[in-house]
């Protein structure tokens, strides 16, 4: 599965704003290209992602062509309670990535 | 006439900052400010996400031995400190520098037995960004041996050689130019402390060899092939003037 990378301060207090920041590698092929023999690259791009808090959507992006390849997601958050956040992408193939992390509230 | 006189003036004062070696700018340094904190936050440095897999791979047995990077090296974190920054480096039974992509096939091909890893492949971009990534912070360090100096003065020399439909010397442009712009582009010193590189134009990390290849594609030249002596004579140059500043791999560049 493709490389993630997600960083959100570990411990908070309850009510804090905190920023969550997701990296995933992804080609993000756009759909526009050709490939050496001139036939057309098929769009593959992440279009969907989305973030839990405990099961409650908190974050949820519907993405278009035109965004990098390995698109840097951020997003803020307030901190309710200890639990788990679960980040979601979505590719054109259907493929999805999934990843769980634990946030601790003090 | 006082029209004329200031840009000639701009001019040779650019001149003599390129030569004097305390006035030396890493890329980083002309790099704009979106592009500096990208860098150096991890988590938005899209390099980082090849320094995961590079640390995957040090640790997963490859070849007929089964044997991993980690077997022999141990902790890359103690003993890939500095390394990078002293490529190229000199190999007594090729009688020639290595640079480090090439060093890391060698330990495949010969103390691995797999097979070599292609240019700009993932894989060796990762494992090569993962053993760079020990030397951020290190002053670059190549080696001064005397085998190495005729490599370093054809790397000179070629730097300093006009080439292409262009006509254009590197030197032309990231010595006697550097500041100005190119297109939209500033025009950096050419130091190359971070590579590999993610280049925000490639949407991937790509390395000092594709770099220049890029360079001289757009002077219109005949680029070197991959891991082709003169290339590596040129990194070595680039890394000897270089000497003495900070690495700071994986960097974004625009």
């Amino acid at each position: 599965m493709a490389r993630v990378l997600i960083n959100f301060p570990q411990r908070a207090k309850r009510g804090d704003i905190i920023e969550v920041k997701t990296l995933i590698q992804h080609p993000m092929e756009t759909g526009y290209r050709l490939d050496n023999k001139g036939a057309a690259i098929p769009r593959d791009i992440i279009n969907r992602f989305t973030c839990t808090y405990n099961g409650d959507e908190v974050f949820r992006g519907e993405l278009h062509p035109a965004i990098s390849a390995n698109p840097f997601i951020a997003f803020s958050t307030v901190v309710t309670e200890t639990g788990e956040l679960v980040f979601s992408w979505t590719d054109d193939r259907g493929q999805i990535q999934t990843e769980t992390r634990q946030i601790n509230v003090e | 006439m006082k029209g004329l006189l200031k840009p000639l003036l701009g001019l040779a004062a650019a001149t003599t900052l390129a030569a004097a070696p305390d006035e030396r700018r890493s890329g980083y340094d002309f790099a704009g400010g979106e592009i500096r904190a990208m860098q150096d936050d991890d988590t938005a440095n899209p390099g980082s996400l090849w320094v995961l897999q590079g640390e995957a791979l040090w640790s997963k047995p490859v070849g007929a031995d089964g044997r991993a990077c980690a077997d022999c090296h141990g902790d890359a974190r103690v003993s890939m400190r500095g390394v990078a920054a002293r490529y190229p480096a000199y190999d007594a039974a090729l009688a020639r520098p290595v640079d480090l992509e090439q060093r890391i096939n060698q330990c495949r091909t010969e103390h691995q037995r797999a097979e070599p890893l292609a240019w700009e492949s993932d894989d060796l971009l990762a494992l090569t960004a993962f053993v760079a990534r020990q030397s951020r912070g290190v002053p670059v360090a190549v080696s001064t041996k005397p085998e190495l100096h005729p490599f370093g003065a054809l790397g000179r020399e070629l730097f300093r050689q006009r080439q292409g439909q262009l006509n254009l010397s590197c030197r032309q442009c990231h010595e006697d130019n550097w500041g100005k712009r190119l297109a939209g582009s500033v025009i950096p010193q050419a130091h190359p402390t971070g590579y590999p590189v993610y280049r925000l134009e490639w949407q991937t990390l790509g390395s000092l060899q594709r770099r220049l290849r890029s360079c001289m594609i757009g002077v219109r030249a005949e680029p070197f092939d991959y891991g082709a002596p003169q290339a590596v004579a040129l990194e070595l140059y680039l890394m000897e003037r270089a000497r003495g500043m900070p690495m700071d791999p994986p960097a974004v560049r625009p």
